[in-house]
């Protein structure tokens, strides 16, 4: 297993000149021995050429690759002792389960009895050890990807293990079970492993930090608790939470905050910064109240959706809409009701040209 | 427009994909298809577009029988999860291209309105392959709408996004059904979706129709076990239990009181959604001590698996919190907001939903 450090930029075509001609802009990263991360993004902000640089199938334009210290920029994957799990299964179809969780072992040669304890404990984890002598032809995808997964963490002594969405493929209920298999297994095993996925359920709760990419940048990385309370970035907000974060632009001064005209006063004890701010509330946090109280505004429900296990309400404040999420126990407003939602509290993020300044 | 599946079922080489089901959609509605995949969803919406004959029973539009009617004599619109368009076209023409064929004034000026609405006028000129996944499905969904189809299917269409795109789309979709003008059907795999386009839900389950009804009350009143397991993500926590003098007993002494209906059978299974769970207690619950197995964690909840002594059991807590693998952790679940289910499968009892009432 291996530290794994950063410092480069990649492009694909030749002499990049503005921002929008690189697939990552330079960056600097750290990724420690044995932690899992994620990177999580939109497709093309980068994400998979990250991974692809970190494995060796991508040479980065500019800059270096190191593992414990080495460089090993041009090293191929092979020779940096990567595993790999793609989106589809990649798997031989004669041979039986555990003949294709062997095969990175003996291609080792490690010793069979080794193998053999290895394997089993593979399959266990992987609810397969009733499988082990079945052919893989006859198993359907989701078994297949499962057999995938399995030879890319049956090797104990790799730099790390790299996961492409790995998931893609499963049915959502066995997504459940395989997310928690996945981070059980990393608890166990120790391995140092890195998953690409645009899906936020999977990253969140499969890494202990994830690094939230757009546009060739690293906006964020950090636990899923910062990412969710303090997003550093207004992208981050947006992106991480179902929906994400609500923004309303406003401007402060001498104590005073106004959106869009609308002056709303602000609570005692909550220091706001001045000048033109985005304000950032999610939708969890957003309280709404029948009459107007400090760090309110004026908004008109447009819609109250019940979503099963809770309830959305859909305002429009001076043209902005605003979404806030309520218990399913609770008593939704009217549709049409004025009511006052509480844009300044204690969970209230101030954004500055996109990024997080208070 | 009125389509009525009559008893239609359909095997394929003794293999029976649909067993004899009849479903009269609701006009101009959206009606969910929720199933797993091999549900039957597929195969219904093909036997609906005229893609397929059924094996048995009849297809009705309007009151005509259409059953053996091929595809290009009906009049209906369809969008897969593959992003199809006709790639030596542009948008535009990809867009006008119902229109032409029914002969229709005003060609360009409806173009622009339906690439307004689904944000992609700035597109016109390029050709579907220089658009990323999300725009390339946003011109088959405007081809779509274009045909002005009474009748408009869509199999998973937002299965191949990024879950932001999938939100937005999401969002704009119902907006654009809620207009009346079609009757439309929309496969999905994900309960949520079915929730948040709301309408009317089937429930699908190895080729059988289970429940058909208003989508929220398919989900807060499911007639059986397998309906809310097929609605439930994550799954719906199902205990078994024995009906008792006060209510019902469950696995290791816990009671549970509860004002069950006399013919409620002895052997039952209680169910709780994740959401019912909580790590606070409020006077009235029943407390089930346990450990934490994992915390997964969403961008907007947490979902607690703990082992106790009445089963493994899911909580879902809104937001991000931290859970150490193993710690200890109270449950807590009011009486009022269970499940019981006849172990047989039938519901006997579903919770009131009294927040919705006053």
């Amino acid at each position: 297993m291996a530290q794994i450090e950063l410092d480069l930029a990649h492009a694909y075509k030749p002499n990049p000149q503005v921002e929008t001609d690189y697939a990552l802009l330079p960056l600097k990263m750290s990724f420690r021995d044995g932690g899992a991360y994620a990177l999580l993004g939109p497709s093309g902000c980068g994400k998979t050429t990250m991974l692809n640089i970190m494995s060796g199938l991508v040479v980065p334009s500019q800059g270096t690759v190191k593992f414990d210290g080495v460089d090993v920029t041009r090293s191929s994957p092979q020779e940096r002792n990567i595993a790999q799990v793609f989106q589809f299964p990649v798997i031989y179809d004669t041979m039986t389960v555990a003949q294709n969780l062997a095969f990175p072992l003996k291609n080792r040669q490690v010793p069979a009895d080794q193998i053999r304890k290895r394997v089993g404990q593979i399959a266990e984890m992987l609810d397969m050890s009733h499988q082990l002598d079945m052919r893989a032809a006859g198993l359907s995808a989701d078994q297949k990807q499962k057999i995938s997964l399995g030879r890319g963490l049956v090797r104990s002594d790799v730099s790390a293990v790299l996961f492409d969405e790995p998931l893609t493929v499963i049915d959502p209920h066995l997504k459940w079970q395989l997310r928690r298999k996945l981070k059980q297994i990393h608890h166990e095993l120790k391995l140092t492993l890195i998953y690409v996925t645009h899906d936020q359920v999977e990253a969140l709760t499969f890494a202990d930090e994830v690094v939230v990419m757009t546009r060739g940048k690293a906006v964020q990385v950090g636990s899923a608790e910062a990412l969710f309370e303090r997003p550093a970035h207004t992208f981050v907000g947006h992106f991480i939470g179902s929906p994400g974060m609500n923004f309303l632009p406003a401007q402060a001064g001498g104590g005073v905050l106004t959106v869009q005209g609308q002056a709303v006063q602000v609570p005692q004890g909550l220091a706001v910064p001045e000048g033109a701010l985005k304000l950032g509330i999610r939708p969890e946090y957003l309280q709404v109240s029948a009459v107007a109280e400090p760090g309110t505004l004026a908004a008109v429900v447009r819609q109250v959706q019940d979503v099963g296990t809770y309830q959305m309400v859909t305002c429009d404040a001076v043209g902005v809409v605003l979404k806030l999420r309520l218990t399913p126990q609770a008593q939704a407003p009217q549709v049409g009701a004025q009511v006052f939602l509480h844009v300044l509290g204690p969970h209230t993020c101030f954004y500055k040209n996109e990024e997080l300044v208070a | 427009m009125q389509l009525i599946l009559e008893g239609v079922g359909k095997s394929v080489s003794g293999q029976v994909h649909l067993y004899p089901q009849t479903l009269a959609l609701h006009p101009g509605q959206v009606t969910v298809l929720l199933g797993a995949t091999q549900a039957g969803k597929t195969s219904l919406m093909r036997i609906m577009a005229g893609l397929d004959t059924p094996t048995q029973g009849r297809v009705l539009v309007d009151g005509q029988d259409v059953t053996g009617l091929a595809v290009r004599h009906r009049n209906v619109a369809m969008v897969y999860q593959q992003f199809i368009n006709y790639p030596s076209m542009t948008v535009f023409d990809n867009i006008a291209s119902p229109l032409k064929l029914s002969g229709q004034a005003d060609v360009a000026k409806r173009v622009h309105e339906l690439a307004t609405k689904l944000h992609i006028e700035m597109f016109l000129d390029r050709l579907p392959a220089e658009l990323s996944g999300g725009q390339q499905q946003r011109v088959a969904l405007a081809r779509a709408l274009a045909k002005k189809a009474p009748l408009m299917l869509l199999d998973e269409p937002l299965v191949n996004l990024d879950y932001k795109l999938r939100e937005e789309l999401r969002e704009e979709l119902a907006q654009l059904f809620a207009t009346g003008d079609s009757t439309v059907v929309y496969a999905t795999t994900e309960p949520a979706e079915a929730l948040l386009l709301g309408g009317y839900t089937a429930v699908l389950d190895r080729g059988r129709l289970l429940q058909y009804g208003p989508t929220a009350e398919v989900f807060h009143q499911p007639a059986s076990i397998q309906v809310a397991s097929a609605f439930s993500d994550p799954p719906m926590n199902l205990l078994p239990a024995q009906t008792s003098a006060t209510g019902v007993a469950l696995p290791g002494g816990f009671e549970l009181p509860l004002a069950l209906p006399a013919s409620a059978p002895k052997d039952v299974v209680l169910g709780a959604r994740a959401s019912a769970l909580r790590v606070q207690g409020q006077p009235g619950d029943l407390q089930l001590p346990g450990v934490v197995e994992l915390a997964e964690i969403s961008g907007s909840d947490t979902f607690v698996h703990a082992q106790t002594p009445v089963g493994n059991l899911v909580a879902q807590l809104t937001g991000v919190h931290e859970f150490k693998l193993g710690a200890p952790i109270s449950l807590f679940l009011q009486p009022s907001q269970v499940y019981v289910f006849d172990a047989a499968g039938p519901l006997v009892m579903a919770p009131l939903r009294s927040g919705r009432m006053g």
